[in-house]
């Protein structure tokens, strides 16, 4: 057993669909339950942080890594996990670009903590009381991580190997990378060039949208609640904010196929590094109107810009964070 | 021009205690660079705070790049195009007009006024204007101060 090539696999900031999307891979989870010793998987197998602390630098073969860093503890284990794994995979739109808890960079930490704890309608709080790094209990002090103002990606933390995208990486492109992963160790050949972004295309989403591209012009946008697309037509077209054009390939089209717009989980199209400037850059093409005041009126109907270009990849805009206007940040300076 | 480094803007700026903008200004080959030329040749002085790099057309304009110079230390960033209608390429500075208009919002939305990135029209022939054109972005980004991006 010992002799078996070991595998980490590991939630930061993250809503556990990049673990289920492991188990997705059906019974060829068999397979790699029979090359891998499974060292640590905290959704599945009951090993403790301290093992992983216990084990030689390098002593895990593979680590995939998934979720975002928004605590100290994520911060902590992405490190830890480095520390002890040869290869380090960035597993999932979270660890690679932030993902939707990056989300929370357009606003600030004091605000986040406001609204999950004490003023979100599903909330009772009256006497607003708000977790704590430290508390004195008669039993002991109970610790909890430190929550950062900005959620960073796996990259912007630690050094990594590889990125697998996607929210969550679809089944097939998982189970391809294992696959490639089991072959290269089997048979002791080359690993990829570090950096490499694994389990997805080199061209963007409308590579592998099914729809028809005609290159309208549009005179408004609308949202995808308000219409009934047209199935065979580019949702773009039809003035349905769609992020393929700035996204990697790679998920097959599974939204545009299902009659959705992209939402760009496979984040930045390769050889662009911000998502949401290459969106700007699309999305200007389509608009059917030469005239200033126009422009805004057809522009009225992107809701949210921001929300919607990096919903995936806020961690990696090139403007970073946004800043909140005041020097206090501790307020409730939440809008943006 | 090209650039090498990946280094801050800010850094050279920094000559004495008193804090100079920094403004990057994307001219057009065709219309607006032979208009600043115009200015120079015609010795009419503008802000030197503002620096110019030259791009074939203001349609080359990604917003990439607008983005980028925020984030390496400019405090303004300038497009000046030909005059709609007069484009070299027929339509470039029109589909800069459309992005700025996006870009602006996209901007406000991480907290950097729109008026940080200013979309205008100067010709060859046009060297005083694009002279007042520099003075007054220079003026708007004193009074609105250095630009702290990302914090």
């Amino acid at each position: 057993m010992s002799s078996k090539p070991k595998l980490a696999l590991y939630w930061a900031a993250s809503c556990g669909g990049c673990e289920i999307a492991v188990l997705d891979i059906k019974e060829k989870i068999l397979d790699v339950d029979a090359f891998f010793d499974v060292v640590f998987w905290p959704v599945a197998v009951d090993f403790k942080v301290k093992d992983v602390e216990a084990m030689q630098d390098g002593e895990i073969d593979l680590c995939l890594f998934n979720g975002a860093v928004r605590t100290s503890d994520n911060e902590y284990m992405a490190e830890l996990l480095r520390r002890k794994s040869k290869i380090m995979v960035a597993f999932g739109s979270c660890a690679c670009e932030g993902c939707i808890p990056a989300l929370s960079n357009t606003t600030t930490r004091a605000a986040t903590l406001d609204w999950v704890f004490a003023d979100s309608p599903s909330t009772v709080n009256p006497d607003r009381v708000m977790p704590q790094t430290a508390t004195e209990t008669p039993v002991g002090t109970i610790e909890l991580p430190e929550f950062w103002e900005t959620v960073r990606s796996l990259e912007q933390v630690t050094d990594v190997d590889y990125f697998v995208p996607g929210c969550p990486p679809q089944a097939h492109q998982i189970w391809a990378v294992l696959e490639a992963v089991i072959d290269i160790m089997e048979n002791d050949k080359p690993l990829p060039p570090k950096g490499t972004v694994l389990g997805a295309g080199d061209k963007t989403c409308c590579d592998e949208c099914p729809r028809e591209r005609q290159e309208k012009k549009i005179k408004g946008f609308v949202r995808i609640h308000e219409v009934i697309p047209d199935p065979d037509q580019c949702l773009l077209d039809q003035g349905i904010v769609c992020m393929g054009p700035a996204t990697r390939s790679g998920c097959g089209g599974l939204c545009v196929a299902a009659g959705v717009p992209c939402r760009g989980c496979y984040g930045p199209a390769p050889n662009s590094k911000d998502q949401g400037t290459k969106m700007v850059a699309a999305l200007a093409s389509v608009i059917d109107s030469d005239d200033p005041e126009e422009i805004d009126r057809i522009l009225d109907g992107i809701v949210d810009p921001i929300g919607t270009f990096y919903r995936f990849s806020m961690a990696h805009a090139t403007l970073g964070r946004v800043t909140i206007g005041a020097p206090d940040s501790s307020g409730n300076g939440g809008e943006s | 021009m090209t650039v090498t480094t990946e280094a801050p803007l800010r850094e050279p700026a920094v000559v004495s205690s008193e804090w100079r903008p920094r403004i990057v200004a994307f001219l057009c080959n065709w219309c607006s660079y032979t208009g600043a030329d115009l200015a120079g040749i015609s010795r009419i002085q503008w802000d030197p705070s503002v620096s110019i790099v030259r791009v074939m057309c203001s349609g080359r304009m990604d917003p990439t790049f607008v983005v980028k110079a925020f984030s390496m230390g400019a405090d303004g960033v300038i497009i000046s195009g030909c005059h709609p209608g007069d484009c070299h390429y027929q339509e470039g500075n029109y589909k800069t007009l459309r992005r700025v208009h996006l870009l602006k919002r996209l901007i406000e939305g991480f907290g950097i006024d729109p008026e940080r990135l200013k979309l205008v029209w100067v010709s060859a022939s046009e060297g005083d204007q694009w002279a007042e054109t520099a003075n007054e972005m220079a003026a708007k980004i004193r009074d609105l101060g250095p630009l702290e991006v990302g914090s």
